[in-house]
Parts: structure tokens; sequence; C-alpha cells
């Protein structure tokens, strides 16, 4: 835990990386402890970020991460410890303290309100006076500024629902530059957006390190620890395990400090071998309520012992795809399941009837569509399967204790934690409520799954573990349909990639031949890969 | 219909709409700041109660507004103390009060006046009187014009001028104001809110206290114009208000055109008691029921689509 002497005096005009003068941090923390009752969610946690430098916090979830942040940010109140800005101890009481000490936050879910202007939004609670006129002016003049220094453009005018994330995480930074702040914590800032988007992010960064702003990040991506940080403080069960310099680690060694254990980052997977097409898709559309066309024409086909993986920005006619496929979307166009028609609408097409033909979904948002947080696990482990003889005693009476039975059993072969089928689905954590969800539609055997998002808020250990039984499954010679947000899994995982933007799809690439880069061109819409300089802005 | 008549019952819908004017108003900050209030209703009925008791045993219907005004603002800090302090469900607090109300009133009432629950009869000062606006008589004489002036501008009761200066004057601070640009924050995102340092309690609260006083002035209005407080005067009065709100999509000048619609469907419903289009006549009770069946039809959606203030009726709760 040394402090860091590579930063200048904040006044100094570009803090050199050679440096050696020792300098006061910017941020310290010292001791800082914080129990919720019986858990322990940050112990005895100290680090000291140099002025002028990137600093990363990389852990699994419940780590303690986002206690630690509240605590800066005055969510929270630690039990014990100090927290120095600049040399000085502070007290932080609440979000008002934080601000007044520098610090500024980027949260994950963006704090903006949606129907405002990027000015208003700006303004919020940092108004001159109790009129908006002069305060609306003012920060006109201050964005103007800003978005010419760093590469933080953004109309002031616009409403924030119109702007894209990557555009809405702008405001959020413009937010905390305008409260002056000289301490900028983001906090899993790459979690919505597109590379290119997670590119200029990262040069509006090192834009404000070179400024002598101090930036934390928090994330659990290892690839963008290494990219952008200088140095990198790993926690695990709410202690800080290490705090080592980037450029002297390797994401495998950040990996294991993390899980406390040696973990697979890529896929072990061997070659596929596809037999028959198992789903046939030609020119499948849907048009949503609000007679938005969400798809617009898609064709392709998942063959059987293959993982398709379709790559795209969310919101890009992904999901739309998923429910369709699943049953609770209408849609038009031709669907062939094992050379059988499917119905795309009216009273035969719903969950149920295709479950009956061999599809299974884990849907892409467990907690609204996967589970019902409030019944227990046994319970969630047979929705959409209820019907099923197996699980009837009479004519009138399910088989609780059967089914009791059968997810004790399905919890041990998924390594569910804690296996207990009388907990409620959400007592468990976001990898175990995820492998809940999984062992209920693997385990009825499908001809094809259906997968959304597989990882989304899971740990290291377990996402391993996941994309182990999705690769199972297709040893098996089942069909997978794969759709991520996370172009590391799509890469990793998939055999062939679809790639779809704005409802269609752009083109599909074999994982070896193509990269990250020609990908998130493809969903970016731009279908010409040779030029590589566009896509920053769209 | 002649051209005095229609200047009768604008009069008339302007007298009518007064109080939902008020009533919507109240609503309309009270909601913006994201608490929803369904308990307008019983905050209108125990201020015309208040007001019409203390302007009866005092004479004076000044101090019946502050009566008034006070008996809304409690039943509004109660309601905030159950939905913002205590994170209570908003709606069933509102509609607590409601009962709350409707019981109270009558049986205060009753143990206080043994009136039946009502209240003795104002008069003289114990009522608002109209203010005559200058040369209101002189104008009177001027053809077209001049009754325009004389029955429908002026000769109202001041907390009438009060309400329509009121529109202007929500939309100045809700738009303009640094206290408008953080209520409105507050309905939309709280937690938007709350990392810019600033307090969502307090500022709910700060809403609830106008709500309070908007609905007391209204309450006290309606005990003035009736001469004194009667059993369930409020007739509904609170839910049309807030019927009038989602119709004006929580906007203040649309709430002004708003509530004057249920006032001129209310004044029409008073006046033709019962209409003849050709055989069929029309029975007065569906007249009478029109601003109801106005209300009811507004709710059901036809307005368009109607967008309430995102966090309206959640109560705020800090995330780690």
């Amino acid at each position: 835990m040394s402090a860091q002497n590579e930063a200048g005096r904040q006044e100094t005009v570009a803090p050199t990386a050679s440096a050696t003068a020792p300098s006061v941090p910017a941020i310290e923390l010292r001791g800082i402890s914080k129990a919720f009752g019986p858990v322990q969610a940050n112990k005895d946690i100290a680090i000291s970020v140099a002025k002028g430098s990137i600093h990363g916090i990389i852990g699994e979830n419940g780590a303690g991460k986002s206690t630690l942040m509240s605590i800066l940010y005055g969510f929270y109140k630690a039990d014990s410890g100090q927290i120095l800005i600049n040399g000085k101890e502070v007290q932080i009481a609440d979000s008002q303290a934080a601000i007044a000490a520098g610090i500024g936050m980027v949260f994950q879910h963006f704090k903006l309100v949606e129907n405002f202007t990027v000015l208003e939004n700006v303004i919020l609670g940092a108004e001159d006076g109790g009129l908006l006129k002069p305060s609306l002016a003012k920060a006109r003049k201050l964005l103007k500024q800003l978005s010419d220094e760093y590469e933080l453009s953004v109309d002031p005018d616009a409403l924030i629902e119109e702007l894209s994330v990557g555009h809405q995480q702008r405001v959020e930074i413009l937010k905390a530059l305008y409260r002056q702040a000289d301490i900028l914590i983001l906090d899993e800032p790459t979690g919505v957006l597109t590379p290119a988007e997670a590119d200029h992010l990262f040069r509006i960064l090192e834009g404000l390190k070179e400024q002598g702003k101090t930036i934390i990040m928090i994330t659990h991506k290892l690839r963008e620890i290494m990219e952008i940080t200088d140095t990198v403080s790993v926690m695990r069960r709410g202690e800080m395990t290490a705090t080592v310099k980037t450029s002297e680690t390797s994401p495998e060694e950040l990996a294991e400090l993390m899980v406390g254990r040696k973990v697979l980052l890529h896929v072990d997977k061997k070659p596929a071998t596809p037999g028959a097409p198992v789903v046939q898709i030609e020119n499948l559309r849907v048009i949503d309520e609000q007679k938005v066309e969400r798809l617009k024409g898609v064709s392709f086909e998942v063959r059987a012992g293959e993982i398709v993986g379709i790559a795209g920005v969310a919101g890009n006619g992904q999901t739309e795809l998923l429910e369709v496929l699943g049953g609770y979307q209408n849609g038009t166009g031709k669907v062939v399941m094992n050379s059988q028609e499917i119905d795309l609408s009216g009273k035969h097409s719903n969950g149920q009837t295709r479950r009956a033909r061999g599809i299974a979904h884990v849907p892409e948002d467990r907690h609204d569509e996967g589970l019902i947080l409030e019944f227990q696990a046994w319970e969630n482990m047979v929705f959409g399967y209820h019907h099923a003889p197996e699980y009837q005693k009479n004519a009138l009476l399910m088989d609780n204790a059967g089914i009791k039975a059968m997810t004790q059993s399905s919890m041990d072969k998924f390594d569910v934690r804690p296996p207990n089928p009388k907990l409620e689905a959400k007592s468990f954590s976001g990898g175990n409520q995820q492998k809940i969800v999984l062992a209920r539609e693997i385990e009825r055997n499908p001809d094809l799954l259906l997968v959304g998002q597989p990882t989304r808020g899971v740990d290291i250990g377990a996402i391993e573990f996941i994309h182990q039984q999705i690769v199972a499954l297709r040893d098996q010679g089942k069909a997978i349909l794969l759709v991520s947000v996370e172009l590391d899994e799509i890469l990793s995982l998939s055999d062939r990639i679809i790639v779809m933007f704005d409802g269609q799809i752009m083109g599909e690439r074999i994982p070896a031949e193509t990269n990250e880069g020609e990908l998130g061109l493809m969903m970016a819409g731009i279908t010409d890969t040779k030029h590589e300089t566009a896509g920053a802005d769209q | 219909m002649d051209y005095l008549t229609i200047i009768q019952i604008l009069d008339s819908s302007v007298r009518l709409a007064t109080p939902l004017l008020l009533t919507c108003l109240a609503g309309l900050f009270s909601e913006r700041a994201g608490v929803v209030d369904i308990g307008l209703e019983g905050k209108l009925l125990i201020a015309a109660f208040l007001s019409g008791a203390a302007a009866a045993v005092t004479g004076s219907i000044w101090i019946g507004l502050l009566a008034g005004v006070a008996g809304s603002l409690a039943f509004s800090m109660i309601h905030g103390l159950a939905s913002i302090t205590f994170k209570g469900d908003q709606l069933i607090s509102g509609v607590a009060l409601n009962f709350l109300a409707a019981g109270l009133t009558v049986v205060v009432g009753q143990s206080w006046f043994q009136l039946g629950g009502r209240t003795p009869s104002l008069s003289g000062d114990g009522r608002f009187a109209p203010w005559n606006l200058p040369f209101s008589d002189a104008m009177a004489k001027i053809p077209v014009i001049g009754p325009a002036y004389d029955e429908l501008i002026s000769g109202h009761t001041a907390l009438t001028y009060l309400a329509l200066l009121a529109v202007p004057l929500s939309w100045w601070v809700l738009y303009r104001s640094r206290f408008g640009l953080r209520l409105r924050a507050v309905g939309e995102n709280p937690s938007a809110v709350d990392t810019a340092g600033i307090s969502v309690v307090r500022l709910r609260y700060a809403a609830l206290v106008i709500a309070g006083v908007l609905c007391g002035l209204a309450g006290t209005y309606l005990a003035s114009l009736a001469a004194g407080f009667v059993k369930d005067m409020s007739a509904g009065r609170g839910y049309i208000a807030l019927a009038a709100l989602i119709f004006a999509k929580w906007r203040p000048w649309y709430a002004l055109w708003a509530t004057l619609l249920f006032g001129l469907l209310e004044a029409i419903g008073n006046r033709y008691q019962s209409i003849a289009l050709g055989d069929i006549v029309i029975p007065v009770q569906f007249m009478q029921a029109l601003p109801y069946i106005l209300t009811v039809i507004i709710l059901a959606g036809f307005v368009g689509k109607a967008i309430p203030p995102r966090a309206s009726g959640q109560s705020y709760v800090k995330e780690r």
C-alpha cells in the first residue's frame, strides 16, 4: 500500500509520469470499516491514490466496492476509519459534503432527470441563486469550454432521453466537472457502452488525468483495468487484498486475486461439430406496441451442436428476437423448428407451446422474466414446466415433495449456493439466481436453448461455471442461441457470431477470424469495416 | 340562448372552477414532487368545515380562512409523515385522510353546533364579499363589453382572483425558479436530486405545504360560496381536480383550461335542469352528472397520453 509518487502538484500544467517529488495523495482512506448487521461489507480498507492518476478498483459482486464508494459519496457513514482529501481529514456526512470535498461520482445507473435538458441536469443542485436564468447561461458557457477542452461535446439543449447512453454518461461527467470535482469516481462506466464509446470515454479520462484530475474507476472488466489504469486495487469479501501497479500485473493475476483461486479467463471448448439445422428463421419481423419496427426482416439458422452468438449494443432488436422466439412477443415471418413451422402470433404462440416444441429460454432479465423473486427456489425451479405430468401428485395437487427433491439435486448439480430449495429467489446472489434459471431450462433437455445475457451481474467464478454448462449442452448436440452485450463473452463462447444493428443483421463472422474492433464497428452500424477511423461518434 | 345568458353561464363557470383550480394546482405541486395526493378531497372537506365553523363562531371569513388553511395543512403534514417520512403507501395514506375528513367533519360539527353536521349559516363578513373592479357600474352600460366586464370579469371574490393569479405564478415558480427545477426533478428522479446533495424529504414536504395551503383556500372558498359547511360538501371535487390534473398533463396553464371546462359543465348542468332535443328530454340527473361523466372519460384515457411525473407514487428509499 505504498503511496504513489508519480503525480505533480495540481497547479503545475501537466504532471509528468516520471516526476519523483513526493506529493500528498489526492485521496487517502485509512482503516475504513463498515458492517451491515453481521455482514462486514468493508474491513479495514486502506488506499492512497496519487493526484493525476487513474486508479482502478476491481472485485466481484458483493466484494464491497459499492459500499466503499457509497461511503466516499456520503450515502453511508463508515463505522470507523478516516478519509483524507489532499492530506486533510474530511467528514463526509452526505452527498453535499462529498461535492464540497471535490468528489464527483458517475454512477452505474445515471442519476439524470430524463425529461430535463442537459443544462438543467448540469445545474440541478448547483444553481447560483433562486432564479434559473443566470445559472443556465453560466452553465452553457462552461459546458462549451469543457467540451472544447476534453472530448465532451453534448448538445446543451437536448433532453436526456433523446441522448445515447454514451452521451448521457458525458452529462454525468460534465455535472461533476461543473461542481469543480477534482476526484472523479466512475462505477462500472463501460457496462452500457459500445466499444467505440468506451474508447471515447477512455480518451476523456486520459484528458482529465492530464489536467491533474484524479480518477477512480470501479469495474469488473479486467481488460479495462489493464488498458487505462495506473494502479489497481483488488477487493475480495470486504477486504482490500492487493494494490499493485497496473504495469506490473496481468489479467490472470488480478482474476486470481479477485476470486481467491485460479480462474480460466477463456472458455475451454472443443471445435464445434454442427449437425442439421434445428431452427431456421426467415424474414422475421417484429413491430412493437408503439408501431416501431424492432426486427426488420432477420434470417439465419442455428444448427445442432453449435452456439450462435448475437452481438450488438442493447436495444438493437436482440431482446425482441429472444422474445418472439420465446413466445411472448408477436412477429411475422417464418420460423421452422425441427422442420415444422412455428406460429408466431395467435393463441398458439406462447411460452407454453414453445417449450412443448423443445425451445428453452433463459431470459435476459432474470429478475423480471426468469424468476419470481419472492417465491422460493423450488417453486422457481418448475415455472413454465409446472404442468408437466411428473410434477403432479394427482388430478388436483402438485407433487411438492418431489419437486423439492428434484430442486435439491439440480442445485447440487449446478452448484447453486446455498443449496437450499426453500430459500426465496431474491436471497441468492446474481450468479446463483442465474444458475437456478439455467438449471431449470437445461434440465428439461431442450433442442434449442435461447440465452440472453447469461452472465450479466454475475461473478467471475460463476461466469466460468455458466459458460461451461452452455458449452456442455452444445457438446450434447443441442442448438444454442446466445445474446449478449459483452463482446468478450460472444467472442469466447460462440461458434458463429451474428452482429445486429437497428433490427437488422449487419453480418456474420467466425470468432477466430474477427476481433473486437471489427465487431464494434459493425455494432455501431458501420458496414464498411475498412474505414477504421470512424465510429467514435455517430 | 342570448348573449347575457352566455355571459352568466361563463360567470358561473368561473365561480365553480375556482375551487377546482386551486385544488388542481395543489395536486400539481404535490404530484410534481412525486407525492400522489388522492387526499385532496379530504383536505378540501376539512378546510371547508374548519373555515365554516371558525367563520360562524367569529363572524369573520378571514379567520375562517386561517382555520381552513391550518386544517388542510395539518392533513397535508399527516400525509407527509405517513408517505415521506415513514415511506408508507401514498394512496392508502390519502384515502385514509379522505375517510377521516368525511367522518370527522360531521361528528365534530354535530357535537359542536347540533345542526346535523352543518355549521350555522354564514352571512355578512362571514362570507367573502365580491370585488367590484373599478368602473364596473359605469362599464355595465356599454353594450357587449359592458356586461362581460361587469358580470364575468368583475364581481368575483378575492379567492377567485387569487386562484387565477396562482396559474402564472405556479408556472413561473415551476419553470423559472431554482425551487421549481428541484421540485420537478424530485418528482422525476429523486435519486438524481439526492446525489446532487439536495434533501428529497425537505423538497417533498415543501410541495405538501404548498398543496395544503392551496387546498385550504379552496375549502374555505366552498364554505363561503355555500354560506356554511354542509356534510360532504366537497362532493368529489378533490377527485375531479385530480382528473383535471391528468387532463392538464400536470401543467399550470392546462390546469386552468381543464378546470374551467369542468366549471362550465357544472354551470350548464345547474342552469339547464332539462334540455329537450326534439322529442327526447335529457333528464336533469344527466346534466348534473356531466362533470363526473367527463371525469370518467378523461381517466379512461380518451384524452391522449398523459405521462405522470415518473417518480410519482413512489416513496424514496436511498439505494446503496
